[in-house]
């Protein structure tokens, strides 16, 4: 049966200060997957998540059952790691998630660690989030006494281990690679790919990074079966997905919804529509690094693929006549990311909005790539003497021109992350730059 | 001047070594623990470090000068991570930031004994904006008018960051 905007799979303890102590947790059925899952052989486990269509919840909407499979099947050391690193602007749902309900996340990454026979695990959490941290190393000290962590997992045999690690304030360390840097203890600057690290990863074992809430649907796939899961969802994604609305609405919030809900559908009908009576001007539809819509794209599901192939929303252009090329020939439209919706309303002051979010990438910029270190830092000293009422008149150009040397030249996705809504912001609203612009040459 | 960890510490940061093939990922541990008990990380607290995790020093100040959260200057003892990022910035979370300015006498960036003001990128709250986060404690749904009663809560309430590690 298809997800309704009251299905609850990883939400269900919103709401519940005494869920996210072990007792509460098994007595409203926690850790019953786990005591089926350990019963399963492992290679089970992965094809059921395989079946489920669970795609990756941190960003890139990677299958999840497939990305286990990757790890090669003689490996003999594989780590599983949980990347809590959460920090994508307009992100809020992994710190509510482990807040609440730090038990399902702890179960989900036990039964992802049995099907990939990983032993040593860990859990890399932002480090600006302290309450969370206390929250986790509590929950995790349960699960120690209860025996569902150690030597002898819940009476099998099994061992397992999982250790909070925090990290100390970088954004980067959400890209996998730099997060196993940061893990082992260097500076989180991101890795070459390949090798991936399904096949070389954590301490260079195989290691498998998994998103907070990609993890946490692990048990309920596990109790209800893939079938179930896939059928939740639409298309090719399984499940439910949490949007997090922030911004112009009269209702922000985080929201387990379907798949199918459109944009236009979140904003009035959930968000109780736009604050202070006003109309929409942009919306981003997951996080900061995607290309935004206008409002004439609002009637698309935020979902993987529709976001990505619906020709209703208008592909992100280099310059006039020239497309954005995702490699193939493949246009760039925008991507489901994170689930971070932000909304701006018809007042907005659009060359303000991207500045400070350029801003943002030049100050989490690891410096280790020229085109970005450099080009996210001219990004944002344009897009500042832009939005302050200094632009030359060449400047939207000169936007789109170090947008386009950044994107694709880069060892990570920062990169892109900074050129993205750069250029999706100047395809779209390339009339509020220049109303900017002239307004300074005429004055 | 030669510093130590507490014996608190020390027993810390025996227990994650083990959680690791070497001792090389407890940096990042350690040097939470290290800001805690010193204050900052001055070039003393960092040879610490190295010397009781076997590092060189030029990779223990490598890690501490990558991550915004290590401090090499003195702090105060509680630090707010204003945000100012997208979500904050429509909402008015710049004006939250300029009302924490007035009411503690600091700049963005500055710090007395009492408060360190930080302008943080997105803490993860954005639903909740303007927010910003004292330890274990967020401040949500900020308006400017509210800054005095929060920083006087504070006051009475300290939340500082070093209660976690």
């Amino acid at each position: 049966m298809p997800a309704d905007r009251n299905t609850r799979v990883v939400t269900g303890r919103f709401g519940d200060e005494a869920a996210k102590r072990i007792a509460s947790y098994e007595a409203s059925g926690g850790y019953s997957a786990l005591r089926k899952a350990l019963a399963m052989r492992p290679e089970d486990i992965t094809a059921e998540v395989k079946a489920s269509n669970l795609r990756g919840r941190g960003g890139a909407g990677f299958a999840t059952g497939v990305k286990w499979g990757f790890v090669p099947k003689d490996a003999k050391t594989v780590h599983l790691v949980c990347n809590a690193d959460e920090s994508e602007p307009g992100t809020c749902k992994d710190r509510e998630l482990m807040y609440w309900d730090p038990h399902l996340l702890i179960e989900g990454m036990i039964i992802a660690a049995h099907a990939l026979r990983a032993v040593h695990n860990y859990i890399y959490i932002r480090g600006e989030m302290m309450r969370e941290y206390a929250v986790l190393q509590r929950a995790v000290a349960e699960a120690y006494e209860r025996g569902y962590l150690g030597k002898n997992v819940a009476g099998t045999g099994n061992e397992c281990h999982l250790t909070v690690h925090r990290g100390a304030g970088a954004y980067i360390c959400g890209e996998e690679t730099a997060l196993l840097n940061s893990l082992e203890g260097l500076r989180g600057q991101p890795r070459l790919k390949p090798p991936f690290p399904a096949i070389k990863g954590l301490f260079s074992n195989p290691t498998i990074v998994n998103n907070v809430e990609t993890l946490m649907n692990v048990p309920a796939i596990v109790d209800k079966g893939g079938a179930w899961f896939a059928e939740l969802g639409a298309g090719r994604s399984g499940g439910t997905r949490i949007l997090c609305v922030s911004g112009h609405v009269n209702k922000p919030g985080v929201f387990e919804l379907p798949l199918t809900i459109t944009t236009r559908q979140l904003i009035d009908e959930v968000c109780g529509g736009v604050w202070k009576g006003r109309k929409v001007k942009a919306v981003i539809p997951g996080g900061v690094s995607m290309p935004p819509l206008d409002e004439t794209e609002l009637d698309v599901p935020i979902e993987f693929d529709a976001l990505q192939t619906d020709e209703r929303i208008k592909p992100v252009m280099v310059r006039e006549g020239q497309q954005f090329d995702l490699g193939g020939g493949r246009a760039l439209r925008t991507m489901a990311g994170s689930g971070g919706v932000v909304v701006m309303d018809d007042t907005t002051d659009i060359p303000r909005a991207l500045w400070r979010i350029m801003k943002f990438f030049a100050h989490e910029s690891c410096g280790q790539c020229t085109p970005c270190r450099e080009g996210t830092g001219w990004l944002e000293k344009v897009s500042r003497r832009v939005a302050e009422g200094n632009g030359k008149p060449d400047d939207v150009d000169l936007l789109a021109s170090i947008a386009h040397g950044i994107a694709g030249n880069t060892i990570c996705a920062l990169g892109d992350a900074a050129a993205w809504p750069m250029l999706g912001f100047l395809t779209k609203f390339r009339a509020d730059f220049e109303a900017k612009i002239k307004k300074v040459k005429a004055a | 001047m030669s510093l130590e960890f507490s014996a608190d510490a020390r027993q810390k940061i025996a227990a994650l070594c083990e959680r690791y093939p070497t001792k090389k990922p407890v940096v990042m541990a350690a040097l939470h623990l290290a800001q805690k008990e010193h204050g900052q990380l001055s070039d003393d607290a960092l040879r610490l470090v190295a010397r009781t995790l076997d590092l060189p020093y030029a990779h223990v100040y490598g890690v501490a000068t990558f991550y915004t959260m290590y401090r090499r200057e003195p702090g105060g003892k509680q630090t707010i991570r204003m945000c100012t990022n997208i979500s904050c910035m429509l909402r008015d979370g710049y004006a939250v930031l300029e009302a924490f300015e007035r009411k503690l006498g600091l700049k963005r960036g500055e710090s007395n004994a009492e408060f360190s003001l930080v302008e943080e990128e997105c803490i993860a709250a954005c639903a909740n904006a303007p927010c910003a986060v004292v330890g274990t404690r967020y401040l949500l749904d900020i308006q400017p008018g509210d800054v005095g009663k929060l920083v006087d809560e504070l006051r009475a309430h300290p939340h500082p960051e070093s209660e976690v590690v």
